[in-house]
């Protein structure tokens, strides 16, 4: 087959494009493989060490349980309030509905450091300090967004004439959320999920303002780190970030995937 | 013959051997709708009978899905009381009115296996499984589709994705039967087949059932009785021979089937003359005699004959194009006395060679076979 001279042009912007995107994730991750204590890149001979050290660090093992702690309660508490957000919004008309749209997307627009700072004096002035609590709603309302729109997309491809269905067979409106609307709507809630627990893993802006050295999250433990340190422990540990995001992105992707299939009920 | 008795047994409605046998399935008294400023169902006055196959029939926005909804318990009325076996259920929530439904894209749940979908009002009503898998194998040989439970919904053609609604719907033995343009996602063969089929499992489940169709030869062809409706109110409820034969209303005349309107002068409460022309009319309870004298007289096109031009008694007009449709002959004319063209519906192979196009011809008006409206030009 010939190519023509655009289609090459063509094939060599994309590469251009992934390499630029790939390549920072490349150097770092080889320079996490460095046996000097130093970020250099190309390493001049390869050891296991600071992964090592990047496991075994006390800050960074407490900002992974922070984190883990964070992301679990954060992912859950902005399910749960996206998901009833998101329906009331699909289902629904009411007055200010347009207003409470733009309240719970703002956090796509506002800085982080802002929602943090923000966050950071008003706890401060209610006498919260700096804890969990206040972190975990930091993390809610910057990750809300993303669940929303996952939450509503999923609803715009329920047919609403299955719940009239499933009502008109005798099913009273919980059976239908239980056997109708969750079921199909599963997809997009787990993935919604997925999405804000890897958003609210990687959170640093935000972060920064509303933890401590005992509620720090891994992203402000290794910002510290970088601080004091410029071993390759970070790169190190960048490469084990990088794996596992990319592990919930693929499961992430393929419930996506799995919900096109079930939302389609036209067999022709 | 004797095992499909048995095995449809289990499916016919419970309320059929009651006492309540005369007792209306399905009673609409003065219900009004309104969505916003649109009035979307104006004062509706409906009774379907037990084991009736009744047509809702009118243009989109009639309000014909609009009733659908409120008997099915979608929508709330904003006046008057709907009974369903005789029972007020005005204020009962859709899942305790005991009402199958089949929508036009069927809605059947993806999730489910075609057995799980036919059988999920069964477990809703706390039927025991064991009687669930009979019933449901019951339902499924009724649509003809045994052997198809196991199945996922995306894995059927339309056509048996239509049955398993339909089973899912009857497996609960309700107590009215509601279709929602169930044929409108299927091509033209399917279609007709379709029709035969349901019409013939409705007969012999003695189903209550409400249909909603914007088709007229669906409805003219399926329906025991038909309510035709425009702009939210019921226009005439008849059999399809009164709908067709003898239309009360100017839309019902118009939309139901194909019709010519001849511009008429009232001469009696029975006739009307067209050029000259005295003929008598069907209808003639609907020819309001304080109205001014002119009328529209509303003539079907196999009603309508042709004769050479010139005879007497005849109406002056011009061929001006030929349909040839094989059984029959569609010939269009011009005529001064009518609106539009006029179209003759003609038998027989001659038509085609007898009247060439341009020929003058003289139109022949049936002599009572025709309806009059007093001429309002606000129609429809």
């Amino acid at each position: 087959m010939n190519r023509s001279p655009l289609d090459w042009a063509l094939r060599l912007a994309v590469v251009a494009v992934v390499a630029f995107l790939v390549l920072p994730a490349v150097v770092v991750v080889i320079a996490g493989f460095n046996d000097r204590a130093i970020l250099t890149f190309p390493p001049q001979a390869f050891s296991l060490k600071w992964f090592e050290r990047a496991l075994t660090y006390d800050d960074f093992r407490h900002g992974f349980r922070n984190g883990l702690i964070v992301m679990l309660w954060a992912s859950s508490i902005a399910l749960t309030v996206g998901a009833a957000f998101a329906y009331a919004l699909h289902r629904y008309d009411f007055a200010l509905k347009h207003v409470l749209e733009s309240v719970l997307m703002s956090s796509l627009i506002i800085p982080h450091f802002t929602i943090g700072l923000g966050l950071l004096m008003l706890a401060s002035q209610m006498g919260f300090g700096r804890t969990f609590a206040v972190v975990v709603f930091c993390h809610v309302v910057i990750v809300l967004p993303f669940v929303i729109r996952s939450v509503y997309i999923s609803l715009q491809n329920l047919d609403q004439r299955l719940e009239l269905a499933a009502a008109s067979l005798g099913a009273p409106p919980w059976k239908v959320l239980v056997t109708i609307v969750l079921p199909l709507l599963a997809p997009g809630l787990i993935s919604g999920w997925l999405f804000a627990a890897i958003l609210s893993f990687n959170e640093f802006t935000g972060s920064l303002f509303v933890t401590s050295q005992a509620t720090q999250t891994l992203p402000v433990a290794m910002y510290n780190y970088v601080r004091e340190y410029a071993d390759p422990t970070l790169a190190a540990l960048s490469a084990i970030y990088i794996v596992i995001t990319a592990t919930l992105l693929t499961v992430a992707n393929f419930y996506l995937g799995l919900g096109k299939v079930l939302n389609v009920d036209h067999a022709h | 013959m004797s095992t499909m008795l048995t095995n449809t047994q289990h499916l016919a409605p419970a309320a059929q051997s009651s006492s309540r046998r005369n007792t209306p399935a399905v009673k609409i008294d003065g219900v009004s709708k309104a969505f916003g400023d649109t009035t979307a169902l104006h004062e509706a006055w409906l009774t379907v009978e037990k084991g009736e196959f009744l047509t809702l029939l009118g243009p989109s926005g009639c309000g014909k899905t609009t009733i659908l909804n409120l008997i099915a318990g979608f929508l709330e009325s904003d006046r008057g009381e709907i009974f369903i076996d005789g029972v007020p259920i005005t204020d009962e929530p859709a899942y305790r009115r005991d009402v199958g439904i089949v929508f036009q894209n069927y809605a059947l749940f993806p999730h489910m296996t075609v057995a799980k979908n036919v059988g999920y009002g069964l477990k809703m009503r706390g039927v025991p499984k064991a009687e669930i898998a009979q019933r449901v194998r019951e339902a499924l040989e009724l649509v003809k589709l045994p052997g198809y439970g196991d199945r996922k919904p995306r894995e059927l053609s339309g056509g048996q994705q239509q049955r398993v609604a339909l089973a899912r719907a009857l497996v609960i033995r309700p107590k009215v039967l509601l279709l929602d343009e169930p044929f409108s996602a299927l091509d033209k063969n399917l279609r007709s087949a379709m029709q035969v089929e349901l019409k013939q499992i409705q007969r012999r489940l003695g189903v209550s059932t409400v249909f909603v169709t914007h088709d007229q030869s669906e409805a003219l062809s399926m329906s025991d009785r038909i309510a035709v409706m425009s702009a939210g109110m019921i226009r005439q409820i008849g059999s399809p021979t009164e709908i067709y034969r003898q239309p009360t209303d100017r839309f019902v005349a118009s939309f139901v089937g194909d019709t010519n309107v001849f511009q008429a002068e009232r001469r009696s409460p029975s006739t009307v003359s067209v050029g000259g022309v005295t003929v008598g009319v069907r209808s003639t309870d609907v020819y309001d005699p304080t109205a001014e004298p002119v009328a529209d007289l509303f003539v079907r096109p196999e009603d309508l004959a042709v004769a050479d031009a010139g005879t007497p008694g005849t109406l002056a007009g011009r061929v001006t194009a030929k349909v040839y449709q094989g059984g029959y002959t569609d010939l269009y004319m011009e005529t001064p006395f009518a609106e539009g063209s006029v179209m003759a519906r003609l038998n027989g192979q001659d038509a085609v060679a007898r009247w060439p196009d341009g020929a003058n011809v003289g139109l022949v008006l049936p002599a009572s076979a025709g309806v009059a409206f007093s001429a309002s030009r606000d129609a429809g």
